[in-house]
């Protein structure tokens, strides 16, 4: 039991913690933009698995994993454009066309892995983000242990995080979101484009998942692999609910998420003995035990995963 | 003056006929399928392939002969299980995401009764024992979501997603730990051969599992049409507060419908293990409980819709394998062209485009 603690309370496992949190914390934001807009977003998984795989075209092609990224957020946005088409104009069911969409990207990132590179499983190896240091807080003590050496897209998911906060509650534009998804009708009586506001948001929130992947393929690794996300986008999803569709509850919750993620990983390679499986399945498992304690007393926004047509919501 | 009116009689009667909404929809998802293939098509062109091989290729291996049209139905077969089992959950509102992680419990509970059993029952007797914990293994994966929808409101899509990972992973120890024959392969030992599905085709694969899937079909909708049960089912997937005012127990009828889905994906393992595969080996399903979405969003959620909708990607399946093999296009072509079906059917209002109707349909 003893090893247990040392290896949860590891400085290790922390740091391991915010590694793993940034693919989680940035879909989650991005679910939380789609579906305060209105828009159920359960295409988050396909999104960053597509942001995954353009993040390791883009800098296979070009060499440079800075463009590498900027293709990840073209694709997830466009993934998210495709689903907002599909969610908003041709009024999909939207968890039916999001799981479609997911199914979609599987078979497409797979399909073109194999033209590309010949290759089911992996991709060719590319070149991935360098490391980042800010050695001014490696001195203070634990948070700067823990934070003062990552990729550099760990420290732009921080700032994203807070800057999303900022839009979502303190400009006219995340007033405009939140009433897309709140009260559609009220907001077409101001004036406001309730489907310009969608499309952006869902959009938004593919380039945010897209980003996600990047870091999955060119920070964590420098390759794709096939399902590359193996579920992040649907615990971000979850992260999301969790995190009361606020930015910075996300990223809480995805401290969570990924905590376990890491105490899974990190007990693989310790001397507490448990089957692999058993291990592999924790994260799992946890996801449907917050969602199942969280939801109890979530308001997701009311006009929620409806179509909305001028002068009447169905 | 007959020979005039006779065209009147009839005309009307045709537009009529052509205008039920199941036609229509017929007529829609062929159209789906079609558009879908066609972009299939245009991707296999795009890299530099031959289109009229890689679809002959995949015609032949269908129907190729009578050994490839049972190879088909033999693919066809756990597609009728997922594709029901889906439909079933969405005829509750509720989507079933977890059929994949269902059918491998249920596979397994499968393989681990008949092989305690022996081949000491007749074999009538073992395997219906076998099949009926196979389908309380699915049932049992699938009563968590239902019961955690019902009562706390989580997110069944969420929650059976993470369960599927949670059952490859349970049943890939459990093999592992309990039930491995020796040798590389995670896997059990062969099914004794009394309790195996026999053959429906004598020497080909395909077995009376298909059978069996049609009987289900069958028992759904009789469920479905017929039972007050059913009947709330459908009430509470229309409008469950409605239902709720009308007496209906909604979140008994929600946790019910998601036991009769589990139920039938636990199935969809257990024909596999029973009547293809002859024992439980881990990871065996190509993505049959999520190809089960797309067969369940083709047939419109209707039991009976299910069975050409299965065929259909039976035939994909079948197809696909031979088209990977003989014109060296993957196989992951038809995942991508299974996505595309469940974005165009599931958009009511491109099928008013496409069939220039005015767009009525609000979902």
């Amino acid at each position: 039991m003893n090893e247990f603690l040392d290896v949860i309370f590891d400085i290790n496992n922390l740091t391991a913690t915010i590694r793993m949190a940034t693919p989680i914390a940035l879909a989650a934001m991005g679910g939380a933009f789609s579906e305060r807009s209105g828009v159920v977003n359960i295409g988050l998984e396909g999104m960053m698995l597509t942001g995954a795989f353009c993040g390791v075209l883009g800098s296979y092609v070009s060499g440079s994993p800075w463009l590498g990224v900027l293709f990840a957020i073209a694709g997830g946005g466009l993934m998210g454009a495709i689903l907002a088409l599909f969610a908003i104009r041709l009024k999909a069911d939207h968890v039916v066309s999001g799981v479609g969409l997911n199914i979609f990207a599987l078979g497409l990132t797979t399909w073109l892995m194999q033209v590309l590179w010949r290759n089911r499983g992996t991709s060719v190896s590319v070149n991935g983000l360098p490391m980042f240091s800010i050695p001014a807080i490696k001195n203070i003590p634990v948070l700067g242990t823990i934070l003062w050496t990552h990729s550099p897209l760990v420290y732009l998911m921080l700032i994203l995080v807070f800057l999303g906060w900022l839009v979502m509650f303190r400009t006219p534009l995340g007033l405009r979101i939140r009433m897309a998804g709140e009260h559609p009708e009220a907001a077409d009586t101001v004036g406001i484009n309730v489907h310009a506001v969608q499309y952006f948001s869902v959009t938004l929130s593919g380039c945010l998942a897209g980003l996600g992947g990047a870091y999955l393929s060119l920070a964590q690794l420098n390759w794709f692999s096939m399902n590359m996300s193996a579920g992040r986008g649907y615990m971000a999803l979850a992260a999301n609910i969790f995190g009361q569709w606020n930015p910075i509850g996300c990223l809480g919750s995805s401290f969570l998420f990924a905590f376990t993620d890491s105490l899974q990983m990190r007990i693989q390679t310790s001397p507490v003995k448990l089957p692999t499986e058993i291990i592999q399945m924790l994260p799992y498992i946890f996801t449907i035990l917050i969602l199942a304690g969280a939801v109890v007393r979530s308001r997701p926004p009311a006009a929620l995963g409806k179509h909305y047509e001028s002068g009447r919501v169905s | 003056m007959s020979l005039r009116q006779a065209p009147r009689k009839w005309l009307p009667g045709v537009t009529a006929w052509l205008a039920r909404p199941g036609l229509s929809d017929i007529l829609y998802s062929t159209v789906a399928v079609l558009l879908a293939l066609l972009i299939g098509a245009v991707l296999i062109a795009a890299s530099g392939r031959s289109v009229v091989a890689a679809y002959a290729s995949l015609f032949g291996g269908a129907f190729g002969s009578i050994y490839n049209i049972a190879n088909t139905l033999m693919m066809t077969t756990p597609l009728i299980f997922t594709g029901l089992a889906v439909a079933l959950a969405f005829q509750c509102g509720l989507f079933n995401v977890g059929a994949e992680g269902q059918l491998y419990v249920g596979g397994l509970a499968s393989a681990v009764a008949a092989l305690t059993l022996g081949s000491s029952l007749p074999g009538a007797l073992s395997i219906l024992l076998a099949l009926l914990a196979g389908a309380l293994a699915g049932a049992a994966l699938a009563a968590g979501p239902g019961y955690m929808k019902a009562k706390m409101g989580a997110h069944e899509v969420i929650t059976t997603i993470m369960l599927n990972y949670i059952g490859i992973f349970l049943t890939t120890f459990l093999v592992k730990a309990y039930f491995k024959e020796p040798g590389p392969v995670d896997q059990t030992p062969f099914l004794p051969p009394s309790a195996r599905l026999p053959e429906l085709i004598p020497g080909t694969r395909v077995s009376w599992g298909i059978v069996l899937g049609i009987a289900a079909i069958f028992a759904a909708d009789y469920i479905l049409k017929r039972t007050s049960a059913g009947y709330e089912i459908q009430a509470v997937g229309r409008n469950p507060a409605a239902a709720e005012y009308a007496g209906v127990n909604v979140p008994g009828r929600v946790v019910l419908a998601m036991v009769m889905s589990g139920v039938v994906a636990g199935l969809a393992g257990s024909s596999v293990v029973m009547g293809t595969l002859y024992r439980f080996i881990t990871n065996f399903s190509p993505g049959y409980g999520f190809t089960g979405i797309a067969v369940a969003v083709l047939a419109r959620n209707r039991p009976w819709g299910v069975l050409p909708a299965a065929l259909l990607f039976g035939i994909l399946q079948s197809g696909g394998l031979s088209m990977q093999l003989f014109a060296r296009i993957p196989m992951d072509l038809m995942t991508l062209v299974q996505g595309i079906v469940i974005l165009f059917v599931a958009a009511p209002a491109l099928a008013g485009m496409l069939l220039r109707r005015r767009t009525t349909a609000r979902g």
